[in-house]
């Protein structure tokens, strides 16, 4: 996922592709004497290995057909055509089309039949979603195999079935994936078991692959532009991914025979459709799968994995097999299919959701939504002890204001009446499903801190027999995890019920802006989008007010009264000390000044057409929204477009002090930090007044966005960032971006606070909020994007019987104007047994968690630092698993617990990300821009950003045809998942961008230092071997 | 004495001067025993319908510390084309224009008419009449839709080229820019914040960006001054838009809550009209026309907090040293009355209300620039809607009756020394040899600026004769004095104008009977009167009452013919018979006493006295009383309780009021109906008669005074009572309903000596 960040300047193809050639001639054991060994060597890392293999006489698969060679002769010569064969593999991650659109024509010889591609074009389109399943369930590498000691009994190793058979019904299966479905029908019956079991898919599906891919004139055939963006780099990185592709074909067996390798599950399904396939998954990692026979030699890969791209290594003896990995692509896809049918009911203590990125429906039964809150684990420890001794943190990542799909009803509103809703006397929770009812219904007990509080008389009821009230369901807050209560006076800013709110649109109209069109796309898109103001239930219109200001180095306001004839125009020059200068027809009912407000919208583009100012002020525009929202007491937010470093003399005038020199230092940290701590101050009064800020960025160079996010970041808003803005080209992503932010439903004026049972107490919190004391998270504005991260710490023991509560109170005042309080409820499990905790977490969750933790931490710390205690925290974890939980195998194992088995791989891409790992190419903005968008992500969010999406793609020349349609019906789909709108960069081969792409292929080693899945994989056993010796 | 009178009359009328002496005493010693100084009431620009300037650049002495005007008392020797100062007996060469004069050919200003000549000047490029109004929108309703009226009605009284601007103010101040289609634009401004000139100059983007000074282009002529500005427009040009956004204007916005004043930042806003013009148009006629309906309650210059409950100083606060803010903001509008001064322009202050508006504090604005300053209840009366409108008065030739920036030079023989000067003047601290250290009024110059004037502003300029009691003057010897304005004419025109007089030294101890009969008592009193004033300004009261005692005591030891210890045996010379009377009423008048005045109407009172020529000044001292009866046409009756008789109708007039008098029983008549009824028509017109007269009198004055029509046992009636002279009082035994006039309520003593 790109969020809105500019693609790095393209760097030239990198060297490593050839590397991968090498694996794959090992691979094919030929050792041809065509190819020369020394490219294959070039593949960093562990991959090497593979070439040794041969030699040393274990055979891996053993080539498929006759084909590879042909193949590998015919592509040695160029690096990147060596793709040709693994290249298929790649689809795993999403190998795009154009890859095999690029192919050199000469693999097509291999095309056994020039048929398929007509038949196979829309098949390729399927599997976008699922593609990559091959890697996951192969944790084995060469020197080592991960098991999953956890519950699932089917034996993990598809690839490496030992049992002949189930190669061949792994090939068989292929037909049945849809991906390939149609070259797979062809080939497979000719294949042999053998050939099957030795890994001769791998051909055999590649060659099919370039033929579907290929029209039948194949080469040169035009590349519809139409074609999703990321393919191309997959050439040059693919190695890794080809071995992972490979699994179903995987030579592991021939490597290692000493696996005892599930009896020949099916083979791995290419597609969601195949659910046996996923079992296998679950199977190979399994809980209760018993230790996988040690796939032997000690490992003694990760060379270099944290370091910097260094000189191919020699090939350490014996390596992880990147065919057995976990693959996250397949645990989402099994995950998918296993859960994604069923609704998810809620009504037990202590459930497991299914992943983010599967599509389930919740069925609201006295819990919260994952939606709304979702816990690193849902299984705490009993004790402080087991927590320390696990670290695996406890944290929820709340979402409270937090979108559902249209199946799934809001939370209901309740009003208690005058006297407001019922509460705890001591604790002040709200009534919620777990209170306890006793003396028939005349008290009842808290269930966070056990007080006993009197039944208000207009809320007395009976108990029936099970001691339940007899409303209990005519009741949400009896009945449901989420709902809402109508809030007295007493819960309003200065005991007075809230105005509606404002949204105040404020333009920067200075020399840039102007220029780029910026301010003319602004206004134009405004007169309709003014329209669509959120609005509360089923409201005809809109309560939500609006006013206009526009800015240079002096600002404008705009009197846009509906009796006026023409609008009126304010300037104040008066930065110094800003005000408002006007009350009356500055924020206006939009239906009411319609014709004024779109004159002046037709009038701003012109009026400053000519402008030659290029100074801007920030910090006196923010004032002044805040000060007009004051003055008209109300809450509501500021939308501002800004397009340059405020360097106008005016409070809170910023200076350029990116400095990269400073990377990589001990000073790094200031580039992360507010300049001035004017900005604190500032958003703490927007706090006071409920004024959020939403931030659009266009600059054309350093704007200093660690200090002009600090405001938006504060009150709750976002930021946006659209660097070198030219209408052309980000037109539509802006716009995408403006339309929805200015429509999503929104709270204000919030405060949320965070209560628990006794044993566990919320300690930090993480997001874009204001805290002014320990307990009380503050938001000017909250939308339905937003999370907080709430880590929870013990402070007692907590018991089995009684398991953990979790309340999330929210009081904020809705678009309409609404005072209200809504409130989530969740209750979790407690665990005296380790394996308990483990086998109850949520990795993404914990990503999430993670991520945070990291990004706050670079504000005080060296990177490096960071990183390693990141590193160093996981492995504990993991070591905590392998030591308390896992059966005992050979040091040499790698072991992960089911739940966590994608740790390693998604921390390794949090590692590697811009924040934390900076590649030449990012700058000191994006950094700060990425670091504050991240910090209110949610995991869904979290979960795409740090593991990007590959899927692929086949050549589509023609671009009116229905599967061009489809890319970008695809396309739109995907956009529409995220809160704002990707940019859409098309990338050829061998094309400046490709290292834009390559920065996104995670689970390759990057060029700026970050390790590959394998390596890192590698290091992060051994750092848990360290911890358990 | 007719010839005296004459002779006063004469002078008055040809050069627009009166001496409290017009004979003077021939030293020093002497001057100072008359008591009153030798001063004289001097009006510049007093019309002359039948003095037509002449075309050509006056002709100056060329001793570079002298050069007065030539004139008709200078010498020439036409032969040798030559002339002499008359008051440094310099030897001048004539310029060449004029080789051609003689005895017989004489230029006009050699010509003795002409001792007052005005001459037309080409100086430097001729700027168009600028009128900047600064509006208060914190009014009522009412009172804004009449202002706007007014406002837009002004417009069609302007020269069209003139320029204008528009500043409104409330709880902020806005600058409106006046060039601009399709929406209205204007610069805010804080009400709250004293801003210097440099920072409103820059906030309003008058500053030209640093750029261009860099780029060394060829700067603008010099004096050239960029003639469009965005927010002062020719009215013809944006006569309508400006129109509109008059109509347009809404009363201030933001809320005023029970118990407190709006926010008025007139001392923010008068700031603002300050420096835009001070950076945009300095040098050049400007009127900044402040139009206020209450006090300044914020930001500099705030008079009174917003507090109802606390009300706006009176003078018994000034005395107790009470007025919070008054200090502070006096010092505020001083700095910017004198900057606006030093531009050359000029602050009318037009303020409605019912209540005080701070004039107290803001009176320095229109007494240092020559401004108008105007006090009403309402800008929907009549009284401001004709005042405003007289502003833009045409005269004989259809010129506005205003000019601007003047400077008053005067020049005097070697005799004489000049103390200082009394009127809308600021020094321009000229010191000459002629400058004297005995100091009266505005002193320590020969030179003041008037930024604004019109043909009645009128100063009284104080002199001393420096003449040693042993030099004695030869006979028949006659000192002078050169009067030289330049101002800007309404017409955008430079011109000079020159005045020079002269009067016969006199040996006080030989011809002692010459000078006091060519004593102008009435002269005299309003000179002694604007020292008063003066005084009063920066004096407690009753001290300047006591000085006043003084004088007059002195003055008539020295000229009054009595027995010791017989004060019925007291008598004055004709020439100074008046004079005690017109003390007398002056020491009761609202500009020496602040009882019963508010400190605005004190400021008001004396802001109009110093600046009005002599007869209107005169009648503020002594207001004029007429009666009305059947038994006669109108005459004028002493101001005295005992004039106050049933079957008249009195008229008064003390400048600032029109009293309309009707005595008991033409009261009861009126009621009864008489009037209507065609028997007693003669009745109808007495009671027209005073209508009539006072019509004509509030026809030719400015300001428009305050008509009241009352009658017996009327409450209004009080403004006749308070300034009859009090020859009855409640205290004097006179038994109730006796033919004899009305009993006046006070303690005041009587003008009559009641042995």
């Amino acid at each position: 996922m790109n969020v809105n960040q500019p693609a790095p300047p393209g760097v030239p193809y990198g060297q490593p592709q050839p590397g991968y050639t090498g694996y794959q001639s090992s691979y094919g054991g030929q050792p041809g004497p065509i190819i020369p060994p020394s490219p294959y060597g070039a593949y960093n890392g562990p991959v090497p290995g593979y070439q040794q293999l041969p030699p040393t006489g274990v055979p891996r698969a053993p080539p498929s057909s006759g084909t590879p060679p042909a193949s590998t002769t015919a592509r040695a010569p160029s690096g990147q055509s060596a793709y040709g064969q693994f290249g298929q593999g790649d689809v795993q991650n999403g190998p795009s089309s154009t890859v095999q659109m690029q192919r050199p024509p000469v693999s097509q010889p291999f095309v056994p039949a020039p048929v398929a591609p007509l038949v196979n074009q829309p098949a390729t389109f399927q599997p976008y979603g699922s593609l990559p399943t091959s890697s996951q369930v192969t944790t084995q590498m060469a020197g080592m195999q991960i098991s999953a000691p956890a519950a699932a009994p089917p034996p993990s190793g598809l690839g490496y079935g030992p049992p002949p058979t189930s190669m061949a019904s792994a090939s068989g299966n292929f037909p049945g994936s849809s991906l390939y479905g149609s070259y797979p029908q062809n080939l497979a019956p000719p294949t042999s078991l053998a050939q099957a079991h030795s890994g001769a898919q791998t051909p055999q599906r590649s060659v099919p692959l370039q033929a579907s891919s290929f029209p039948p004139s194949a080469a040169g055939a035009p590349r519809p532009p139409s074609i999703a963006g990321p393919p191309m780099p997959v050439q040059s990185f693919g190695g890794p991914q080809v071995s992972q592709t490979n699994h179903a074909s995987s030579p592991s067996p021939q490597a290692q025979p000493p696996l005892p390798g599930p009896p020949g599950p099916p083979p791995p399904p290419m597609h969601s459709s195949q659910p046996g396939y996923q079992l296998q998954q679950n199977g190979s990692f399994g809980p209760a799968r018993g230790p996988q026979p040690n796939y032997g030699g000690s490992y003694s890969a990760a060379p270099n994995f944290a370091g910097q791209p260094g000189p191919p290594q020699p090939p350490p003896p014996k390596r992880l097999d990147p065919d057995s990995i976990p693959s996250p692509i397949q645990v989402i896809e099994d995950d998918r299919n296993n859960r994604g049918s069923e609704p998810f009911v809620t009504g037990a203590r202590g459930q497991v959701p299914p992943l983010v990125t599967t599509n389930f429906v919740v069925k609201d039964q006295g819990n919260a939504s994952p939606r709304y809150i979702r816990c690193t684990s849902y299984n705490i420890p009993c004790t402080s002890d087991m927590a320390k001794q696990a670290q695996v943190p406890l944290a929820a990542v709340i979402k409270p204001l937090a979108r559902l799909p249209p199946e799934e009803a809001p939370p209901y509103v309740v009003d208690h009446g005058e006297s407001g809703p019922v509460r705890c006397n001591r604790c002040k929770a709200y009534m919620c499903p777990f209170m306890q009812f006793i003396e028939g219904g005349r008290r009842f007990q808290c269930c966070f801190c056990s007080c006993v509080t009197e039944v208000p008389p207009q809320y007395f009821q009976h108990l029936d027999h099970t001691g339940k009230r007899v409303d209990f369901y005519d009741r949400p807050e009896l009945s449901l995890g989420s709902y809402e209560f109508l809030a007295t006076v007493d819960y309003c800013k200065n005991n007075k019920f809230p105005r509606p709110p404002a949204f105040i649109f404020m333009i920067d109209v200075s020399y840039n802006a102007v220029r780029s069109g910026l301010v003319k796309l602004l206004c134009e898109e405004l007169k309709s989008l003014l329209d669509f103001l959120p609005r509360e239930g089923g409201a005809e219109e809109s309560a939500v007010r609006v006013g206009f200001v526009t800015y240079n180095k002096v600002l404008h306001f705009y009197n846009v009264k509906s009796s006026l004839a023409q609008p009126q125009m304010m300037v104040v020059s008066d930065v110094a000390d800003m005000f408002v200068p006007l009350l009356d027809g500055f924020l206006v009912n939009v239906s009411e000044s319609r014709t004024v407000i779109t004159s002046l919208l037709d009038q701003i583009p012109e009026m400053f057409a000519d402008t030659r100012e290029t100074e801007t002020v920030f910090a006196p525009v923010i004032q002044a929204g805040m000060e007009a929202l004051k003055a008209a007491e109300c809450p509501g937010k500021l939308f501002l477009f800004h397009t340059s470093l405020p360097i106008a003399e005016a409070p809170g005038k910023l200076k350029n002090r990116d400095d990269r020199k400073l990377l990589n230092t001990d000073k790094e940290k200031t580039l992360f930090q507010p300049q001035t701590g004017f900005y604190q101050s500032l958003a703490k009064e927007c706090v006071a007044q409920g004024c959020c800020v939403d931030l659009f960025l266009f600059p054309n160079q350093y704007v200093d966005v660690a200090t002009l996010g600090v405001v938006p970041h504060h009150t709750g808003g976002s930021i946006y960032k659209y660097a070198c803005f030219q209408v052309e080209s980000d037109q539509e992503r802006f716009l995408s971006d403006l339309r929805r932010d200015v429509q999503k439903d929104v709270g204000f004026d919030a405060v949320m606070r965070v209560r628990t049972s006794t044993g566990i107490r919320a300690t930090d919190f993480f997001g874009a909020f204001y805290m002014s004391n320990t307990t009380d998270v503050e938001l000017a504005g909250l939308d339905g994007d937003k999370t907080v991260t709430v880590e929870f710490k013990h402070d007692d023991r907590l018991s089995e019987d009684s398991g953990a509560l979790i309340q999330c109170a929210l009081l904020y005042t809705s678009c309409a104007g609404q005072r209200r309080l809504r409130i989530h409820n969740l209750s979790l499990n407690c665990c005296t047994q380790l394996a308990d905790l483990y086998r109850n977490c949520e990795t993404d969750t914990l990503i999430n968690y993670l991520a945070k933790f990291a990004y706050r931490g670079v504000l005080s710390s060296p990177v490096k630092t960071v990183r390693d205690a990141l590193i160093s925290q996981c492995a504990q974890i993991l070591a905590c698993y392998r030591k308390n939980c896992a059966s005992p195998s050979s040091a040499g194992q790698l072991i992960l617990p089911e739940c966590m088995k994608l740790l390693p791989v998604y921390l390794n891409c949090v590692l590697k990300s811009d924040v934390l790992q900076p590649g030449a190419e990012v700058t000191t903005d994006d950094r700060a821009y990425v670091r504050q968008l991240v910090t209110s992500m949610d995991v869904a969010e979290t979960n795409v950003f740090f593991y990007p999406r590959l899927l692929p793609l086949s050549a589509l020349p023609v671009l009116e045809n229905p599967l061009s349609k489809r890319v970008r019906d695809l396309i739109d789909s995907f956009r529409a998942q995220r809160s704002r709108y990707m940019k859409l960069i098309v990338v050829k081969q061998e094309d400046k961008l490709e290292m834009l792409f390559k920065h996104f292929l995670v689970e390759d080693k990057s060029l700026n230092g970050g390790a590959s899945y394998v390596d890192f994989l590698c290091h992060m056993h051994k750092e848990i071997r360290q911890l358990l010796s | 004495m007719a010839t005296y009178l004459e002779f006063i009359q004469q002078n008055e009328e040809r050069d627009g001067i009166r001496f409290s002496w017009n004979v003077w005493p021939s030293s020093r010693l002497e001057a100072t025993r008359m008591v009153v100084p030798l001063a004289c009431l001097f009006t510049p620009l007093k019309e002359r319908p039948d003095l037509p300037p002449v075309q050509y650049e006056p002709v100056l002495c060329s001793r570079p510390t002298c050069k007065a005007v030539l004139n008709p008392l200078c010498q020439v020797d036409y032969r040798a084309k030559l002339w002499a100062c008359n008051f440094c007996f310099q030897r001048n060469q004539f310029p060449p224009a004029y080789a051609g004069i003689s005895e017989v050919n004489q230029p006009a200003e050699l010509m003795p008419q002409f001792s007052t000549i005005e001459y037309i000047v080409q100086r430097g490029p001729q700027t168009p009449l600028i009128f900047l109004y600064v509006v208060d929108t914190c009014l009522e309703e009412e009172d804004l839709q009449a202002l706007k009226e007014s406002l837009q009605m002004s417009l069609s009284l302007l020269p069209p080229d003139a320029l204008v601007g528009l500043i409104t103010f409330g709880r902020m101040v806005q600058v409106h820019e006046l060039s601009c289609e399709g929406i209205s634009k204007s610069y805010v401004f804080r009400g709250t914040k004293d801003l210097t000139a440099k920072q409103i100059q820059d906030m309003l983007g008058l500053t030209k960006p640093a750029m261009s000074t860099q780029q060394a282009r060829p700067v603008q002529p010099q004096g050239q001054p960029f003639i469009s500005s965005r927010f002062l427009q020719p009215v013809h040009k944006i006569d309508m838009n400006l129109t509109d956004l008059l109509g347009e204007l809404q009363r201030d916005p933001w809320p005023v809550t029970q118990g407190k004043r709006p926010l008025r930042s007139t001392g923010v806003a008068l700031s603002i009209a300050v420096g835009l013009l001070e950076g945009t148009f300095p040098n050049t006629g400007a009127r900044i026309m402040l139009f206020t309906g209450g006090p300044p309650t914020q930001g500099p210059g705030m008079v009174v907090g917003d507090e109802l409950k606390v009300p706006i100083r009176s003078w018994h606060d000034i005395e107790k040293d009470n007025a919070r803010f008054m200090k502070k903001a006096i010092k505020h509008y001083e700095m910017l009355a004198n900057r606006t001064a030093t531009n050359g322009h000029c602050i009318d202050i037009y303020a409605c209300a019912l209540d005080q508006t701070g004039l107290q504090e803001m009176k320095c604005c229109a007494n240092l620039t020559g401004g108008h300053m105007v006090m009403g209840d309402s800008f929907n009366t009549s009284l401001f809607k004709q005042t405003f409108q007289r502003v833009f008065s045409k005269d004989f030739n259809g010129d506005f009756r205003m000019a601007f920036g003047a400077t008053l030079d005067v020049k005097t023989s070697r005799e004489l020394k000049i103390s200082g000067a009394i009127g809308p003047c600021i020094s321009l601290n000229v010191k000459g040899p002629c400058v004297s250290e005995n100091e009266y009024g505005i002193s320590g110059t020969s030179q003041w600026k008037i930024c604004s004037l019109d043909p009645t502003t009128t100063l009284g300029i104080y002199f001393e004769v420096v003449n040693q009691h042993n030099a004695p003057i030869p006979q028949g010897g006659r000192g002078a004095i050169q009067f030289v304005t330049q101002y800007q004419h309404s017409s955008t025109q430079r011109r000079i104008r020159v005045t020079t007089v002269a009067r016969s030294w006199a040996d006080a101890q030989n011809q002692f009977q010459h000078i006091e009969a060519a004593f102008d008592q009435e002269a005299a009193a309003v000179l002694m009167a604007r020292l008063g004033v003066f005084r009063a300004e920066s004096e407690e009261g009753p001290d300047v009452l006591r000085w006043l005692d003084r004088q007059l005591i002195r003055l008539c030891q020295k000229f009054g013919q009595y027995n010791k210890e017989d004060p019925s045996s007291f008598r004055l010379s004709d020439s100074f018979s008046l004079y005690p009377q017109f003390m007398f009423h002056l020491r009761r008048s609202p500009f020496l006493q602040v009882f019963n005045n508010s400190p605005d109407e004190s400021s008001y009172y004396r802001h109009h006295f110093a600046r009005q020529d002599l007869t209107q000044s005169l009648i503020m001292i002594q207001p004029i009383l007429y009666s009305y009866s059947f038994h006669g046409p109108p005459e004028p009756v002493l101001l005295d309780s005992s004039s106050i008789l049933a079957d008249r109708i009195l008229l008064m007039d003390t400048f600032f009021q029109i009293v309309i008098y009707l005595g008991e029983t033409i009261a009861q008549w009126r009621k009864a109906g008489y009037q209507d009824m065609p028997e007693y028509e003669n009745f109808k017109h007495l009671l027209q008669a005073p209508l009539d007269d006072a019509q004509d009198i509030m026809q030719t004055r400015f300001p428009m005074p305050r008509y009241i029509n009352t009658e017996h046992g009327g409450s209004q009636a009080r403004f006749l009572l308070s300034k009859v002279n009090p020859s009855q009082t409640h205290n004097n035994l006179y038994p109730w309903g006796q033919e004899s006039g009305a009993p006046i309520l006070t303690d005041d003593v009587s003008l009559q000596a009641r042995p």
